[in-house]
């Protein structure tokens, strides 16, 4: 029933004209899901504002994406005097191509005859497959980074300068979010990873045999969470489309880009992003092109073309989870979206890896549980007394800090000028206006007399 | 194909074609689109105000100090993955684990010290 699906050494024997169709088919894909996956957006998040949406441009307004991109290939392109041209000219070149790449190791399903060639659903698969994706998002960065920078203008270096803010706080706790997975699949290559996540082993309670759920999101959770936090993070997505801020930056690092080809290369590559970071989600945790459970009872689930279309539905359910978010939240300051990555998400990351380690280990045949235990109590305990003595240290600080704010209120209390604003004392006798009935009766004028 | 390489090959092929496209595109981009430049169309755009100084505006980098400690972490991060990889292989285990919270305690010990000093705040 478990088909567990291609492995690394089902790859590399592709004719070149087969990588070339699939190639070719990522790329229509990709723009067909851009294309459609504006549209959804559009609809989704109106829905949730109660309005329409588009609903002009074809059935349901399905047509107004492909109108949009129509009229920004054949509006005139600016290029403003001061920017520096060569940067200007590449920056949406450089953000766009990587974000493409990065779909050739994602793993769309098992391995199906095509033209008479048995071969896997997936372009290519390396070793280092996640390694790849990595990189080729910090290019896409040096894409936003640059066209803030090429640009001159205020505004945009302002976005540039968000942008690197964002890769520096989140790329090292989404690095993090994927190393526990390593761990449990032993290998980086992605279509290993979905193949470890065929079947999960059984749990011994009582002489019962409770199958335990096969993919990472339930046995990895925490890194799971993690990695839906900068995967928001790392697409400029909201809450943290900082670098676009259209409400403060006019529009980020594409300010100077006027509705142009090349802005619509940007809109491009941050939608192919998201598609990019939630099939590494579906890749990593949700089991990849596997069906989901009532679905997987049936036996030819896994086979054929099948996995295709679960893959897709996984796709939309998380390009959903994008809009939900984007119609729920705030955008954050950076300074919090920074201290977030910093002091929450990465040490966080940390001791998860490290606890993730210690309960692999217990399980490996060969290992001295008694000793893992023991040393997992030492450091525990040594945890614990660092914790209550920083815990102790910063109540005495917030106890102070509380005592002081008291003292000034009473203070204030007794005199309010002290604060240096004039302020009018507190036992100023009220206005209460004029009650009418205790006005003198109005004489009634009329109208003519005088 | 060489079989090994043949895979990163195939990565090639997908950056070429990438590359195709888009120049294609800008390039047909270039032949569709009508081009009437005026002075006022080619100024930077600050909100309708004419534009203030020369290009960039100075700005305070407020987090140069964390990129410092992104070089440490994303290398840090580089080493895991490895030490991930084959944790669970045979003869590994329990050295590889000790080893792993050795190294880990050093980098926390750093990102406690950065905390210590409000290098994670901004002034």
């Amino acid at each position: 029933m478990n088909n567990p699906g291609p492995t690394l050494s089902d790859f590399g024997h592709d004719p070149l004209w087969i990588s070339i169709i699939k190639a070719v088919a990522i790329f229509v894909f990709l723009m067909l899901g851009v294309l459609f996956g504006v549209w959804t957006e559009r609809k989704l998040i109106s829905r949730m504002q109660h309005r329409y949406g588009p609903n002009r441009a074809g059935k349901f307004g399905l047509l107004q994406s492909v109108a949009d991109g129509l009229k920004m290939g054949l509006k005139e392109d600016l290029m403003p005097r001061t920017v520096d041209k060569v940067i200007y000219f590449l920056a949406p070149v450089v953000i766009a191509v990587p974000a493409f790449l990065a779909f050739s190791v994602i793993p769309f399903g098992p391995m199906v005859w095509m033209f008479g060639h048995k071969t896997p659903l997936q372009l290519t698969d390396l070793p280092v497959a996640v390694l790849l994706v990595l990189a080729t998002a910090s290019i896409g960065v040096y894409g936003i980074v640059l066209a803030g920078w090429g640009s001159r203008s205020p505004y945009a270096i302002l976005g540039g300068l968000r942008s690197s803010a964002q890769v520096v706080s989140y790329e090292i706790a989404m690095g993090l979010s994927f190393v526990a997975v390593f761990l449990k699949a032993g290998t980086l290559s992605t279509s290993e990873i979905v193949a470890k996540q065929a079947g999960g082993g059984t749990w011994d309670i009582f002489g019962m045999h409770i199958p335990t759920p096969s993919w990472y999101v339930f046995s990895l959770i925490p890194s799971f969470l993690i990695y839906a936090v900068t995967m928001l993070g790392e697409t400029n997505r909201v809450p943290f489309d900082l670098p676009e801020g259209e409400g403060e930056l006019v529009g980020g690092f594409h300010t100077e880009y006027s509705s142009s080809l090349k802005f619509a290369m940007f809109m491009l590559a941050e939608y192919v992003n998201v598609f990019t970071v939630s099939a590494m989600a579906i890749t990593l945790f949700l089991g990849g092109w596997r069906a989901p459970w009532p679905i997987s009872l049936w036996d030819g689930a896994n086979t054929g073309w099948w996995p295709m279309l679960w893959f897709f539905a996984k796709l939309a359910l998380a390009f959903a989870f994008f809009v939900w978010v984007r119609a729920s939240l705030p955008r954050v300051r950076y300074d919090q979206l920074m201290a977030f990555g910093w002091k929450v998400l990465i040490p966080l990351n940390l001791g998860w890896i490290l606890l993730a380690a210690t309960l692999q280990a217990l399980r490996l045949p060969e290992s001295n549980r008694n000793g893992i235990l023991a040393f997992g109590a030492v450091v525990v305990i040594a945890g614990l007394g660092i914790w209550l003595r920083f815990d102790t240290v910063n109540q005495r600080r917030r106890e102070a800090r509380a005592a002081e704010v008291e003292e000034e209120f009473e203070q204030l209390r007794e005199e309010p000028a002290a604060g240096g604003f004039p302020v009018p004392p507190l036992d100023l006798p009220h206005y209460h206006g004029v009650v009418p009935s205790a006005r003198a009766p109005k004489e009634e004028v009329t109208s003519g007399s005088n | 194909m060489n079989e090994y390489f043949g895979s990163y090959a195939v990565v090639v092929v997908l950056l070429l074609i990438g590359l195709g496209i888009f120049a294609g595109g800008l390039f047909a981009n270039r032949l569709l689109r009508p081009n009437r430049p005026t002075p006022e169309k080619l100024m930077t755009y600050e909100c309708g105000v004419d534009p203030v100084g020369e290009g960039w505006a100075q700005s305070q980098i407020r987090y140069y100090v964390f990129t410092y400690l992104y070089v440490v972490f994303a290398v840090d991060a580089v080493f895991l993955f490895p030490w991930a990889t084959i944790f669970a292989a045979p003869g590994y285990g329990m050295t590889t684990l000790v080893e792993m919270f050795v190294f880990l305690a050093f980098i926390a010990l750093g990102i406690l010290y950065a905390w210590r000093k409000r290098v994670l705040a901004w002034t």
